[in-house]
């Protein structure tokens, strides 16, 4: 990068000479010259640096681990007890918890639809519908969301219908992505989650410009109540140099948005020994100034308090980014196209599954307030069930969009180049019409038109 | 420092660089560019009210590129509170100073500095216009666009497809970088990397060749078209090329191509800065051949590119050499030339030359070899009207 720099500069320099020539001299506020016998820095990279003669290096494994903020324990208590309870109403948690089941349901029919060849692809949440919809609660309809694609939970718990994700997972006609994206890369427009795209992290430099321009949008309209982003990756995605290019990025400009890490302990394979070396996500969040919490990601209030929380600060001070480090366990595999048996011992999943899971630790707490039993759990899961299986068999009989979805929207207008492939591709259907099954798409070949 | 500055600036004015390839005492066709002089640049207020695509009656004022950059960008943020400007030192005017004066004007919230990251720029901005906003995002150098490359291919340009019936896009979009050799850019400050993006549908892809083009067709790539635009702007011209350009708010559009020069047996198409040495050549070959004209055509947008203009005028002329500074391999030349091969087969009397950049890297020593020239501009057009 220095390299790069120096070229820059010298090439620049040559450049811009000329103009520079001749402007008055200019004292800037980095070049303030260090008080004789001062005993800490004025470099301007480093103004409030205390001098000291004593060599040491900071070694990160001295330094005490974030701590992990949780509400309730492994049985639905409150870990305190002399902290009030939660500050949500009984129908509120209540909403909670069935969106977090109906998650859970959906995940479990779809696996298996995938595994009987009737879907492409299909990915889980399982253990992180606690993160999801805990976090989503937090926001208001106007916030906007950036997502990985293990985030069915605040889809969900923004008001994406069962008939949305089914129409989104078997790309039918009524899927707002017109059939183009592989399945669970949702989308919506309001609340607003943008549609989820496959490659890793580019969501996070995107959510802190998406942050910006809500800002600028809300001072430059201030009778509306100012907006945040919320933008979801998984620990293995904060490898990528977006990540770091986004945190730099929001907090250099002051971005209102909440970064939230979903640290499941796997990236695929690769456990996060072979991630990374340091404290988890959360300690290099400090590293970019940004303001930053761990929290235990099977604790749905934990995670919605922290969110709640981090929308305060975020929109405090002209707006500023904000970390959440949500720790949880990968329950099942990373996809349908995973088996993770090939890489973890089954033992250990079958140990997270026994130990600890957001929906059982939420449902213990249902049941001690009195909210919640066994027969209401039973009906419900039924009705679930019953609502993923209709809605799956009405997407899945749904005609696919027409084939002209495979070229529109790549501009806002068809090109005059595309129109002349159109109407090759038409040419090439008619004249061998027994090579090609048109029979799923909307209007066959005419779709073309 | 002023002192010592002087005479460095005496010097940069001189036209003999000693670190760069300077001319033979005995040249005719590689001589400099006389921007002064060439038919190319409107050198006369007259000359541009005479065009349709500017404004009637419209006042102009002398502009060099970057002028014109700047009279873009200015129209542009007072045009609408959408607008952002941001890259890395943009502030202080830029580096080519295409944002002079643009903070103190509009406000450190509209016209700011980001770290040093081409991947968080391109990130930043895409959602930006995610939200509705118009940003227009620089990337110091072409060269360095390569960080953003996934930014843009994998997501800029497949923005609003992905989405579909949420209808969200990032339309307002434009990523500006500086493009093309300076004669002693070596590897990295030299780059012409369009036809990289030329093969990713969903951008558009446009090159202006003057201060007046360049002004309509950055208003029309902000305002005028709801895609992304990567905007390349040759680096050469920033201060060589001044012409007049009109002072209020005009565009051109984009995928349109524009025949430059009328002319019957031969049709040469370029974009950029090699139009000057396509002009100079066309004015040699048209005094050395007596009675021949020459067709020249700026592509203005690379992708997506107006097929028509150049089938038409090859249809007509039976011949057609494609011209540009980056390598030849796979470059927009191949494009153009398959398209001309496909779509005027019959009328083609000649095989469609490519004149481009050879097959690599733009070494600091050997620029003046390795990328087109006047002359061998001028021998392109001699086989092919010998052929």
């Amino acid at each position: 990068m220095s390299m790069k720099l120096l070229a820059r500069r010298g090439l620049v320099r040559s450049q811009i000479a000329a103009t520079t020539y001749g402007s008055p001299a200019r004292r800037w506020s980095s070049s303030i010259s260090q008080r004789p016998g001062s005993d800490s820095v004025r470099f301007p990279g480093a103004v409030n640096s205390r001098f000291t003669t004593d060599m040491t290096f900071l070694k990160a494994s001295d330094l005490p681990a974030i701590p992990t903020y949780r509400v309730l324990d492994s049985d639905g208590e409150l870990v305190d007890k002399t902290r009030p309870a939660p500050d949500v109403t009984d129908e509120e948690v209540l909403t909670w918890y069935k969106n977090m089941l109906s998650v859970s349901v959906m995940d479990v029919v779809m696996f298996e639809a995938q595994r009987q060849g009737r879907l492409s692809f299909y990915m889980v949440s399982a253990g992180e519908e606690g993160i999801t919809v805990g976090s989503a609660a937090a926001l208001t309809p106007d916030d906007v969301v950036f997502a990985q694609y293990r985030e069915a939970g605040v889809f969900q718990q923004r008001g994406f219908t069962l008939k949305n994700f089914m129409s989104q997972l078997f790309a039918n006609c009524n899927d707002t992505g017109r059939g183009r994206n592989m399945p669970v890369h949702y989308g919506q427009n309001y609340p607003r989650m943008h549609t989820i795209s496959s490659p890793l992290a580019t969501q996070i430099p995107q959510a802190a410009g998406a942050a910006y321009a809500l800002k600028l949008q809300d001072m430059q309209n201030p009778t509306k109540d100012p907006r945040i982003v919320a933008c979801y990756f998984g620990e293995g995605a904060a490898s990528e140099g977006d990540f770091h290019a986004a945190l730099n990025i929001a907090a250099t400009r002051s971005c209102p948005v909440v970064f939230l890490c979903r640290n499941n302990g796997y990236a695929i394979s690769t456990p996060t020994l072979e991630q990374y070396r340091g404290d988890g996500i959360a300690s290099r969040g400090v590293g970019y100034g940004i303001d930053t919490i761990r929290v235990d990601g099977n604790d749905v209030f934990a995670v919605h308090e922290a969110m709640k929380e981090a929308r305060r600060l975020a929109l405090s001070d002209g707006g500023r980014p904000v970390l959440i480090e949500a720790m949880s366990y990968r329950v099942s595999h990373h996809s349908t196209s995973d088996d993770s048996f090939a890489y973890r011992a089954r033992v250990e999943v079958e140990d997270w599954k026994r130990r600890d899971n957001p929906i059982i630790r939420l449902r213990k707490w249902l049941e001690n307030q009195g909210l919640w039993n066994e027969d209401m759990e039973k009906e419900t899961r039924d009705e679930m069930r019953k609502a993923v299986l209709k809605e799956f068999g009405e997407a899945e009989r749904e005609k696919k969009p027409p084939l002209r979805e495979a070229f529109r929207d790549v501009y806002e207008e068809i090109t005059e180049e595309q129109r002349e492939q159109m109407s090759e591709l038409k040419r090439i259907l008619e004249t061998y019409p027994d090579e090609y099954d048109l029979r799923p798409y909307q209007d066959g070949a005419k779709g073309l038109e | 420092m002023a002192p010592l500055r002087a005479p460095l600036r005496c010097f940069a004015q001189t036209p003999r660089r000693f670190y760069s390839g300077a001319p033979t005492p005995s040249a005719k066709l590689n001589l400099p560019i006389d921007y002064k002089s060439t038919p190319i640049l409107h050198h006369a207020s007259s000359s541009l009210s005479n065009m349709p695509e500017f404004p009637a009656a419209a006042t102009t004022k002398r502009l060099n590129y970057f002028q014109a950059i700047n009279s873009a960008l200015r129209t542009a943020l007072s045009t609408s509170e959408k607008v952002l400007l941001f890259g890395e030192d943009v502030a202080f005017g830029g580096v080519f100073r295409c944002s002079m004066d643009l903070q103190t004007e509009f406000g450190s919230d509209r016209v700011f500095n980001t770290p040093l990251t081409e991947q968080g720029i391109a990130g930043f901005a895409i959602g930006a216009a995610a939200e509705g906003m118009k940003p227009v995002a620089e990337i110091q150098f072409a060269d360095y666009v390569f960080p953003a490359f996934d930014q843009i291919v994998n997501e800029a340009a497949k923005f609003r497809y992905r989405e579909g019936g949420t209808g969200i896009n990032v339309g307002g979009l434009v990523i500006r970088m500086p493009c093309g050799a300076v004669g002693h850019g070596a590897l990295y400050h030299s780059q012409s990397p369009e036809s990289l993006f030329a093969h990713v549908p969903g951008v558009r892809v446009v090159m202006p060749r003057s201060p007046s083009q360049a002004k309509g067709l950055l208003l029309a790539s902000i305002f005028e078209h709801n895609d992304p635009v990567i905007f390349m702007e040759p680096k050469i011209l920033y201060r060589a090329a001044v012409e007049h350009v009109p002072n209020e708010y005009y565009t051109i559009p984009l995928s349109k191509a524009e025949v430059i020069k009328p002319g019957k047996d031969l049709t040469m198409i370029s974009y950029g800065q090699p139009l000057y040495m396509c002009s100079s050549a066309i004015s040699a070959i048209e005094k050395t051949m007596p009675g021949v004209s020459v067709e020249l055509i700026d592509l203005r947008t690379i992708y997506p590119w107006d097929r028509q203009t150049v089938l038409e005028s090859v249809r007509k002329t039976g011949r057609a050499i494609v011209v540009h500074e980056s390598m030849i391999n796979y470059g927009v030349g191949a494009e153009v030339a398959s398209t001309i091969q496909e779509g005027a087969f019959l009328r083609l009397e000649a095989p469609v030359k490519r004149v481009a950049g050879w097959s690599t890297h733009t070494g600091l020593s050997y620029e003046q070899f390795i990328l087109p020239d006047v002359a061998r501009i001028y021998d392109a057009i001699k086989q092919t009207l010998e052929y």
